[in-house]
């Protein structure tokens, strides 16, 4: 579904992504992990149109993405749930949602409605709070109406950046719920989090992605045993193994 | 000061303060949709008033206003594709020295083109001496039409940001222009509208205060001032509170006038913008948290 060749991406001459090349295949979960400033975030924002790619190929349905801006990319089905939500706070809860079908406005207004109803299904809180500010909203249920935002205009790929930043755990389970829950609907779901042993467990399979270039990837199952990916990224240390204790 | 006078000098001082509301508001919708202060926002106001005075021999008032204020859309909207539109990620400095720039050049423009004299639209309704009485006072026909066109400005525009979805989808670039990119939005497209818009609003003020304030190739600067202090004063960016903040400022001018010498008129303008930008840069009614986070 998604296929990226070499990607090479970057803010002015500061090169972030340095050949990466990865898939995403049909129906699944792919997570990418990796610490701060490896570049996730701009591997994202590459894909979604708002940083242009320096070079490489983004096909997304065989179609190349990487010379599209990033207003055109959405009506395709591919969509990002940018970091901290990025919601429009002075606007209203619904209204939020509202704008997040705006591709599907040559479909007309039923199809809006309909997955406006959809959306309230899957997020009961934000149907009882559709008239308020989107910025009155807990951490939590801006990040469930950046979600619902994003699930608006029934993209096929929905990418999501660090949905867990600054939620309780409690919020965080939920939300990865609901990631599962849009797998088993069918939609393929690239997770970028920093939170490596959630996303590892809800995933099919992983990226590690260590300053610009991808270093391991595989099997979530595989990349949770592995001792690189629990030393660096899972927060055992090796006298941890050493000790037997894991 | 009698009953009749207060009156007299309130209906002046709404009358010039809903011009200076719908320049503020000018500045308040561009402002919102690109984080800039178009400085060209008088200029608009005297383009409005310059080109229908131009087209009445030729066509009823109707008409000319209505092509007017077209053309001066279609001028805003040159001006943002021209000089705005292609810039990549502009600092707002460079952006404002361009408005400022755009502001002397169709100044200049309209200079040579319609002259250095005072021209103005005929009273849409009787003429220079006709007045009607209203709570004791005599107000000219013309002060209603202002009152009524900029009334019913604001209330349109109100209407048309929180019920269509072209409104609705300006305000979510007003909001957050990178969400709105990735929800499909051409933001670029909603910029050339706010442009569209402002231009559009700015010429139908410029084409009703025309019969009592006349025109003049260069009455855009003092506008473009008076409308930066309302906007400032009520709030960048807080397009109803503008609304308060330009009655406030044409009240007070009017007022004014019977403590202070006329010339001192534009000085209090002035004084307020001062003082708003030593004292409550946030304006009257905004938050100082959403200044604080404002680039601008």
């Amino acid at each position: 579904m998604l296929k990226i060749r070499n990607l090479q991406s970057g803010y002015g001459k500061l090169k972030v992504l340095k050949n990466v090349s990865m898939h995403v295949a049909k129906g699944e979960i792919v997570t990418i992990i990796g610490a701060n400033g490896a570049g996730k975030t701009t591997l994202l924002s590459t894909i979604s149109g708002l940083l242009r790619a320096t070079a490489g190929d983004i096909l997304f349905e065989g179609q190349n993405l990487s010379a599209l801006p990033p207003q055109k990319i959405p009506p395709l089905g591919c969509v990002l749930v940018p970091e901290g939500r990025q919601i429009f706070a002075s606007l209203s809860v619904e209204e939020n949602l509202i704008l997040g079908g705006h591709p599907l406005k040559k479909t007309g207004k039923k199809e809006l409605l309909r997955q406006l109803e959809r959306q309230y299904a899957l997020f009961p809180i934000l149907k009882e709070r559709r008239d308020q500010y989107a910025g009155t909203l807990s951490g939590g249920e801006q990040q469930m109406l950046a979600m619902g935002r994003a699930l608006m205009s029934k993209p096929t790929l929905i990418m999501m950046d660090e949905p867990s930043t600054g939620l309780a755990p409690l919020i965080v389970q939920d939300i990865f719920k609901v990631i599962v829950k849009m797998r088993d609907e069918g939609k393929t779901v690239l997770l970028v989090e920093q939170n490596a042993q959630t996303a590892l467990q809800v995933a099919d399979r992983g990226y590690v992605l260590e300053t610009g270039k991808v270093v391991l990837q595989g099997k979530a199952h595989e990349l949770l045993e592995d001792v690189e990916v629990k030393r660096a990224y899972l927060g055992k240390d090796y006298g941890d193994f050493y000790d037997g204790k894991s | 000061m009698t009953a009749e006078l207060f009156v007299q000098y309130l209906f002046a001082g709404i009358t010039y303060g809903a011009i200076y509301a719908i320049v503020a508001i000018g500045f308040n919708i561009i402002y919102n949709a690109t984080g800039i202060i178009n400085f060209a926002q008088g200029e608009f106001v005297m383009l409005g008033g310059m080109i229908s005075i131009t087209l009445l021999p030729i066509m009823p008032l109707w008409l000319a206003i209505t092509t007017a204020v077209m053309l001066t859309m279609v001028f805003g909207a040159l001006l943002e594709i021209c000089f705005i539109r292609w810039l990549e990620n502009p600092s707002v400095l460079r952006m404002i020295i361009i408005t400022i720039g755009l502001s002397i050049l169709t100044r200049e423009a309209a200079l040579h083109i319609w002259g250095e004299s005072i021209r103005s639209l005929p009273y849409f309704i009787g003429d220079e001496v006709m007045t009607v009485a209203l709570f004791g006072a005599r107000i000219s026909p013309q002060v209603l039409w202002v009152i009524g066109a900029c009334g019913l400005m604001v209330i349109g525009l109100n209407i048309f940001f929180q019920t269509t979805s072209v409104g609705r989808e300006m305000r979510a670039c007003a909001a957050n222009r990178r969400a709105a990119l990735l929800c499909g939005i051409n933001t670029r497209n909603m910029v050339t509208l706010s442009f569209m818009l402002s231009a559009g609003i700015g010429a139908l003020a410029g084409c009703v205060m025309s019969p009592i304030t006349s025109t003049q190739y260069d009455i855009g600067t003092g506008l473009a001032i008076k409308g930066f202090t309302v906007a400032i004063l009520g709030g960048l960016g807080n397009a109803m509170a503008a609304v308060g903040a330009g009655l406030l400022l044409g009240i007070l001018e009017a007022f004014s006038v019977s403590v202070l010498p006329l010339a001192f008129k534009d000085a209090i303008a002035i004084a307020i913008l001062l003082l708003i930008l030593f004292f409550r840069p946030h304006g009257l009614f905004g938050s100082r948290t959403a200044a604080g986070l404002k680039e601008f």
